[in-house]
């Protein structure tokens, strides 16, 4: 159950529809699953749904999904509540969510959520009140080799330290968002000092049949 | 070392082109209409005898569990690919679906084939978005060029294949609950059996399979079984993905032969313990499920199955999280516990409850407001978890606590000692 508790009430809005483009966006996702089986959309219909609604779920989204496939409501908002990505609440226009578990915390995250907090003067779980930044502490984001990891919105920023940080969320505030992935001058996840494998050509195919080069156990 | 001409993930940093052409240019797809051709059960032959296992954690033949899949079947039939990496310290199957996309799309034809499924829903977690943007367009290629669709590669062998993006919950990296996902649900995993071989996706026989061991199968069947077979050891052959995170000085993912020693993999792909493999304290070396290991076992063991089950550790995703003489091994652990709190699905009562205990109780042992009885409490609820639960998440959550108390009693012992000397002080100001 990812979903954290917060009882604070949220102006919702009355209604939601999708547009035109994103209805056409959602019957595409409702065609990949066999014939009464449209409930398996109910993910990419939410995440659409939270897309058009500046990155949050309003509960008239969430019943328009439930209209859309044929499901009772309640389950909508079990699925909505349960899954993590879905924002119940207003979020800022750069949704930092950052990983703090064990990976990322033994590379420095601790410095990383310190930077995000003092600079923007905010803590988890927070909003800026001119509503451009929110925070978000997150688990294991998948990026382990190139902790610590901030993803902002759907990108992630990679290798951060407290310095790559706050060049960062300066980058946002001006909105000019930066290339993503490492902050430091590294090829995604090879290792920062260069490649210790795949030094030749991947366009020389091996032939069938041939053994293993060398005996691989030997050191 | 494993040579780079034995190497399956040639585009694992990126830096050749991801699409169509380059994979072609590359090798992929490279005969796999006569592959089809063969059959069934040549293709789960051919697994069987390379030898490889679920690259996923549980490392079950992935051959043999094709093998389980119904021979008839009036339902239609289902493959799975599970690319909801979210286990702590693993981030492969990141690079494979950014960066070698196509193999892991000929994988799915020829893994389908073989257990004769007719369509295949490839799972990929929510925050994956840029590398979901990927594998959709690479999958559109493929249809393009007539690769998978109907009469894939000209074959005959008419096969669909989907992208399905979750939204956040590790929970869905377990298979039954990546089917509840899958088909609209809450990811609460389903009582085994019946198993999903039999009653799967939409109640069809369905397996389900990791990112990873799906990817590998076309090279396995153009270079051959016998060829996969040679590299490692025995019942762990292959080659594998390393992630290696945390106190090394060059972090990095690398294609590795399975066996190879933790600390030649550290040394020769890591650069190196921070500070010299004197400054290791101790390794996590199958991501955060899996128990930690100290500096002695890390000086020799090898990096598979059997070898680190032999150290009471696990292979697991192969996720190495490496931590030096600077860590405070308890708050790392502590860490863990919260992260399974965090996952927990809240289905089992022994887990749902177990899980937000043994977080209360470590982070009173990270600062050592504690007794030393409750450290043999705490181990003791651990066993209770364990095993008591539908799926092996209560397992993972007690693992590394185990793993810690079996290897680090002593430091929580001080650590409860310090507290004590400095307690009383504290009340008495």
């Amino acid at each position: 159950m990812s979903a954290e508790h917060n009882d604070t009430p949220v102006a919702q809005p009355e209604s939601f529809a999708f547009t035109a483009e994103n209805l056409e966006k959602a019957r595409y996702h409702i065609a990949k699953y066999p014939p009464g089986r449209q409930a398996s959309a109910v993910l990419p219909l939410l995440d659409l749904a939270q897309r058009q609604h500046d990155n949050w779920l309003p509960r008239a989204a969430m019943d328009t999904v439930a209209d859309i496939l044929e499901m009772p409501r309640i389950r909508v908002y079990e699925v909505a509540t349960f899954y993590s990505m879905f924002n119940l609440r207003p979020v800022g226009k750069y949704f930092l969510q950052l990983c703090t578990t064990t990976p990322c915390w033994l590379r420095g995250s601790d410095a990383v959520v310190e930077t995000c907090k003092h600079k923007l003067g905010i803590d988890i779980g927070e909003i800026t009140p001119d509503g451009k930044f929110s925070m978000m502490e997150v688990e294991c984001l998948g990026a382990c080799v190139n902790a610590p990891v901030i993803q902002v919105n759907d990108d992630f920023y990679e290798d951060l330290d407290a310095a790559s940080t706050e060049a960062l969320l300066d980058a946002l505030a001006n909105d000019r968002p930066p290339p993503m992935g490492p902050a430091v001058k590294r090829q995604n996840a090879a290792p920062i000092s260069g490649r210790t494998t795949l030094l030749s050509d991947p366009t020389q195919r091996q032939p069938a049949g041939t053994a293993p080069a060398g005996d691989p156990n030997a050191a | 070392m494993l040579r780079d001409e034995d190497r399956i993930f040639t585009n694992l940093y990126g830096e050749h082109d991801w699409h169509l052409p380059g994979a072609l240019a590359r090798g992929d797809w490279d005969g796999t209409k006569e592959f089809i051709l063969k059959g069934r059960d040549w293709i789960v032959e051919q697994v069987k005898s390379s030898g490889l296992r679920g690259r996923g954690g549980a490392g079950f033949p992935t051959g043999l569990k094709w093998s389980f899949m119904p021979k008839q079947s009036d339902r239609p039939t289902y493959l799975v690919v599970n690319a909801d990496e979210s286990e702590p310290g693993t981030c492969k199957d990141r690079d494979i679906i950014r960066f070698d996309p196509q193999k892991l799309i000929e994988g799915c034809l020829l893994a389908s084939v073989g257990m004769g499924a007719g369509a295949c829903y490839i799972y990929i977690r929510g925050e994956f978005y840029n590398e979901a943007r990927h594998l959709q367009t690479a999958i559109e290629e493929a249809y393009a060029a007539g690769l998978v669709g109907k009469n894939a590669c000209g074959s005959g062998y008419d096969f669909e294949i989907y992208l399905h993006r979750g939204a956040g919950a590790y929970i869905c990296g377990e298979e039954t609950a990546l089917l509840e996902s899958l088909e609209g649900r809450k990811g609460q995993p389903r009582l085994k059996p019946p198993f999903p071989a039999g009653v799967g996706l939409y109640g069809c026989p369905t397996t389900v399979n990791n990112v990873e061991s799906i990817a590998v199968v076309g090279t396995i069947l153009r270079r051959g079984a016998a060829w996969f077979a040679g590299i490692g050891r025995p019942k762990n052959e292959g080659t594998k993905v390393f992630c290696l995170s945390g106190h090394v000085n060059t972090p990095c993912n690398v294609e590795e032969a399975m066996g190879i020693p933790l600390r030649e993999l550290i040394e020769k792909h890591g650069g190196g313990v921070r500070g010299g493999w004197d400054n290791l304290l101790g390794v996590i070396p199958g991501g955060s499920s899996v128990p930690v290991i100290p500096r002695s076992i890390c000086d020799t063991v090898l990096m598979d199955f059997d070898a680190l089950r032999d150290v009471k550790s696990g292979l697991g995703t192969a996720a190495v999280i490496v931590m030096d003489k600077s860590t405070d091994i308890i708050k790392a652990i502590a860490r863990l516990a919260k992260f399974y709190k965090h996952e927990s699905c809240g289905q089992c009562t022994p887990c749902r409850e177990g899980t937000g205990w043994m977080w209360r109780v470590m982070e009173r042992m990270v600062k050592g407001n504690a007794t030393v009885g409750e450290i043999d409490m705490l181990l003791e609820v651990s066993f209770e978890i364990e095993g008591h639960t539908i799926c092996a998440l209560g397992d993972a959550a007690a693992w590394p606590i185990q793993g810690l108390i079996r290897h680090f009693r002593p430091e929580m012992e001080q650590r409860i000692k310090q507290y004590r000397d400095v307690a009383p002080r504290v009340a008495a100001e």
